[in-house]
C-alpha cells in the first residue's frame, strides 16, 4: 500500500515536469511573440521604436534566446518559486496569480463537494425507485444539465436574476469589497456570490454522476447476492446500503479523476461570462496578448491541480476497494 | 416502509416475450433496429437531428432573408409575434405578423419597437425570393416561408446591425453541426489508430500509449483548447480557421475514444464467442470480419454519437470566447457573442435563441446515443 502511494507520487512528479514542457511548447505555438504584438499595438498608436530599442527590449525579455534556453531559464526560476515576469501586467507573475489560483481551486473543490452531495443521494434514489415519477424527473433534469453549455446556463441565470429580481450577479465580490483586504465581511460577501458559479460549473458533472450512480447501482441490485440477502429476510434499507451502494460508489470515486479537470475546464468559460476574478479570464487574456510567462504559469498550475486531483482519486480508489488493492498486491 | 427494490423488474423477466419466427431469423443489425425502434425518445431525437442537419445543408432554403444583409431600420428588433387572430377578432388559418415601427427614446437612446396594427402581413410558405444555389449546384429561389414585400419577417428578431437572427441561425448550423461531425471523424481515426495499436500489441507499446493518454486527459481540456486555438494565425481565412479549429478539437478529443476502443478490443479478444469461433477452426480473418467487426461497429456508432455533442459544445464555447470561428463566418457560438454581457442580454434576450439550438442538438445526440447503446447491447431484451 505504502509503496503504491509512493509510486503514484513519483509518477505524479514526473507528470508535473512533463506538464511544464508541454505548456511551454503550446504557448510558443502562436506566430510572433509578446514583443511583436506589443510593437504592432504601439505602431497603431502612432509610436515608433528604434531598432536599437527593440533589440534592447528583446534582450531584456529574453526573447532573443532559443526556445530550449528560454524554457530552462524559466524552469530554473520555477524551481526557485519564481515564475517569470508578466509583460502585460508589468509585475512578477507570482504576485498576480496567487489569489486567482486560490479562488479557482476553492471554487473547484466547493463545486466537487456540491456535485457529490447532490449526485449520490439522487443517484441512489433513482436506482432504488426506478421508473418512478421522481426518477423520470431527475433523469430529465439530468439530461438538460448535460446538454446545456456552461456559459449558456450562466447567461440564462444572469438574465433571470436581472429580469426577475433586478440583481446583477456577476463577479465574486460586491463593489465595496473589490480589492479590499480580506475580512469576515468580505468572506460573507464572497459566500453570497458563490452559489451561482458553483451551480453553473457543477450542473453537467452532477448530471453525469447521477447517471453513473444510478446505472451501477441498478446493475448491483439485480445481482444474485442481493436476491439471496432478501430471501434471507434482510431489511430493504440495510440491503441497499450494506453492499450495493458501497460497490456503486467505486466509479464515483474514480470519477474524481475526470471531474476535476472538467471542473477547471468548465470554470474557465463560466468565469469569463460571470466576470469572476479566477485563473480562466486571466489565461484567456494572457494568451491573446502572448504574455508568455503568465500563460505558462497559469496553464501549469491549473494542470498541476488536476494532476493532484487524479492522483488523490487513484489512491482513494485503492483505499476503498479491496479488489483493486488485491490486484495491485498481486502484480 | 421501503418498497422492494427492483421489484418491478421481476415480472418483466418472468413473462418471456413471444417472438415470431422472423425474430429468430433476424440478423444482428435487424435485431438492433427492432430494439431501437421501440425507443421513442431516440427515434424522436433522430428526427430532430435529421431536421437540424437539413438546416445545415439547405440553409438558404430555410432562411427568410439574406443572413448578412443589414436592415438598418430594424436594428435590435425583437422577434415578431405570430398571430392567428387579428384586432377585429377575425380568425385566419394563415398566420400573420404586424410590421414593427422603431421609435428612439431620446432620454436613454434606446430603440423601442411597437407593432403597427394596420399593417398586416400574411406568412406564406414555399415562397419565391432571392435566388440561391442548392448545395452550390442547382439554382432555386424557393424559401420555406416569407411575407410579401415591403414587409420583413424576423422570427428571432435582429442583431445590433439589423441582421435577421433567424436566417443567421440557419446558416450558422452549417459550421456548428459540421464541425462536430468532422472533428469526431478525425478524432475517431486517431482514437482507433492509437487504441487499436494499444489493444492489439499490448505490452510496452500499450503501456506507453496508455501513459500518453493519461497525461493528455490530466490536462484540463478547455484551457488547452483555448491555448491551441489562440495559436491560429490571425491572418488565416475563414476556411483555414474552420479546419484549424476542427483539428484542435480532434487532437484534444481523441483520447477518450482511444481508451474506449482499446478497452473494447481487449474485452472482445477474450469474449466467449470469439473463443468458440476459434475452437471451431475459424480463420483469423473470418473471426475479425464476421464476429469482431459487427460487435465493434455497433459499439463505435454509439461512441461516435455520444462524442459529437462534446465537439459542438467546445466549438460553441471557443467561438463565444472570440477565439474560434471568426466573423463574417457564422456559427452558433459566434452569434452568442452578442449575448456576452448582462446589458445587451437585458435589452435583447432573444440573442440567446441560437443557444437553444445548441442545447437542442446536444440533447438530441445524447438521447440518440442512449437509444443506440441500448439497442446495440445484445444482452438487453
Amino acid at each position: 500500500m505504502r509503496s503504491y502511494v509512493l509510486q503514484r507520487l513519483v509518477y505524479m512528479i514526473f507528470l508535473l515536469w512533463l506538464v511544464t514542457i508541454v505548456t511551454f511548447i503550446v504557448i510558443q505555438l502562436p506566430p510572433g511573440d509578446y514583443l511583436s504584438s506589443y510593437l504592432s499595438r504601439l505602431e497603431q498608436a502612432g509610436e515608433q521604436l528604434s531598432d536599437e530599442q527593440v533589440a534592447n527590449l528583446r534582450r531584456q525579455y529574453g526573447l532573443d534566446l532559443p526556445i530550449y534556453a528560454r524554457y530552462f531559464r524559466w524552469f530554473g526560476q520555477v524551481l526557485q518559486g519564481e515564475f517569470g515576469y508578466s509583460f502585460d501586467w508589468k509585475q512578477p507573475v507570482r504576485d498576480i496569480i496567487g489569489e486567482r489560483l486560490v479562488l479557482t481551486f476553492s471554487i473547484a473543490i466547493l463545486t466537487a463537494i456540491f456535485t457529490y452531495a447532490v449526485a449520490i443521494p439522487i443517484g441512489i434514489y433513482s436506482a432504488a425507485r426506478q421508473y418512478s415519477v421522481g426518477d423520470y424527473f431527475f433523469s430529465f433534469i439530468g439530461f438538460i444539465g448535460l446538454s446545456i453549455p456552461n456559459f449558456m446556463l450562466a447567461l440564462i441565470l444572469l438574465y433571470v436574476a436581472w429580469a426577475q429580481y433586478d440583481q446583477n450577479l456577476t463577479g465574486l465580490f460586491s463593489q465595496e469589497f473589490q480589492g479590499a483586504p480580506w475580512s469576515w465581511a468580505k468572506l460573507g460577501d464572497l459566500a453570497k456570490h458563490l452559489p451561482i458559479p458553483i451551480i453553473v460549473v457543477g450542473t453537467s458533472g452532477t448530471a453525469g454522476l447521477i447517471r453513473v450512480m444510478r446505472g451501477t447501482l441498478l446493475d448491483e441490485l439485480n445481482k444474485q447476492y442481493v436476491i439471496t440477502a432478501r430471501s434471507k429476510g434482510v431489511g430493504e434499507v440495510k440491503l441497499l446500503f450494506k453492499y450495493p451502494v458501497r460497490v456503486a460508489l467505486n466509479p464515483i470515486i474514480s470519477s474524481l479523476a475526470w471531474l476535476f479537470p472538467s471542473l477547471i475546464s468548465g470554470g474557465t468559460i463560466t468565469a469569463y461570462v460571470l466576470g469572476l476574478p479566477t485563473a480562466g479570464p486571466m489565461l484567456l487574456r494572457s494568451l491573446l496578448t502572448q504574455d508568455t510567462f503568465l500563460t505558462a504559469s497559469l496553464l501549469m498550475f491549473v494542470t498541476i491541480l488536476t494532476v493532484i486531483g487524479t492522483t488523490v482519486s487513484d489512491i482513494l480508489l485503492v483505499v476503498v476497494d479491496p479488489r483493486i488493492r488485491m490486484e495491485r498486491a498481486a502484480s | 416502509m421501503l418498497r422492494r427494490i427492483g421489484a418491478r423488474q421481476a415480472p418483466a423477466k418472468a413473462q418471456a416475450p413471444a417472438f415470431d419466427e422472423s425474430y429468430y431469423l433476424a440478423s444482428q443489425w435487424q435485431l438492433m433496429w427492432r430494439k431501437f425502434r421501440r425507443h421513442r425518445l431516440a427515434i424522436g431525437s433522430l428526427l430532430v437531428i435529421i431536421v437540424l442537419y437539413s438546416m445545415a445543408l439547405f440553409a438558404e432554403f430555410y432562411a427568410i432573408n439574406d443572413y448578412q444583409k443589414r436592415h438598418v431600420a430594424f436594428a435590435k428588433s425583437p422577434p415578431h409575434t405570430i398571430y392567428f387572430v387579428d384586432e377585429g377578432g377575425n380568425f385566419s388559418l394563415r398566420p400573420f405578423i404586424y410590421q414593427m415601427k422603431q421609435t428612439l427614446d431620446m432620454d436613454t437612446l434606446q430603440r423601442n419597437y411597437s407593432e403597427v396594427r394596420d399593417k398586416k402581413y400574411l406568412i406564406h410558405f414555399f415562397v419565391r425570393g432571392e435566388p440561391y444555389k442548392i448545395l452550390g449546384l442547382l439554382e432555386s429561389n424557393i424559401h420555406l416561408m416569407g411575407v410579401e414585400a415591403p414587409g420583413v419577417f424576423f422570427p428571432f428578431g435582429t442583431d445590433d446591425l439589423g441582421r435577421d437572427l433567424y436566417s443567421r441561425t440557419m446558416h450558422a448550423a452549417r459550421i456548428s453541426l459540421s464541425i462536430g461531425f468532422l472533428g469526431v471523424i478525425i478524432s475517431f481515426v486517431l482514437g482507433c489508430l492509437f487504441g487499436g495499436i494499444s489493444g492489439y500489441f499490448g505490452g510496452a507499446v500499450d503501456v506507453a500509449i496508455q501513459r500518453l493518454i493519461e497525461f493528455l486527459i490530466s490536462i484540463p481540456s478547455i484551457p488547452l483548447i483555448i491555448a491551441l486555438a489562440a495559436a491560429l494565425p490571425a491572418e488565416w481565412s475563414s476556411t483555414q480557421v474552420y479546419f484549424g479549429i476542427t483539428l484542435v478539437l480532434a487532437t484534444v478529443g481523441w483520447t477518450a475514444l482511444a481508451r474506449a476502443v482499446r478497452g473494447k478490443l481487449l474485452e472482445l479478444r477474450e469474449a466467449d464467442f470469439v473463443m468458440a469461433a476459434r475452437i471451431s477452426n475459424m480463420g483469423d480473418l473470418d473471426i475479425i470480419i464476421k464476429h469482431l467487426l459487427p460487435s465493434f461497429a455497433s459499439f463505435l456508432i454509439v461512441m461516435l454519437s455520444l462524442a459529437v455533442p462534446g465537439m459542438i459544445l467546445a466549438e460553441t464555447a471557443l467561438s463565444f470566447l472570440q477565439i474560434g470561428i471568426r466573423p463574417p463566418a457564422v456559427s452558433w457560438g459566434v452569434l452568442l457573442q452578442d449575448a456576452q454581457n448582462i446589458r445587451s442580454l437585458s435589452q435583447s434576450p432573444w440573442f440567446l435563441i441560437p443557444g437553444l439550438f445548441v442545447i437542442l442538438t446536444v440533447l438530441a445526440f445524447n438521447f440518440l446515443g442512449d437509444g443506440l447503446r441500448d439497442a446495440a447491447d445484445p444482452y438487453k431484451q
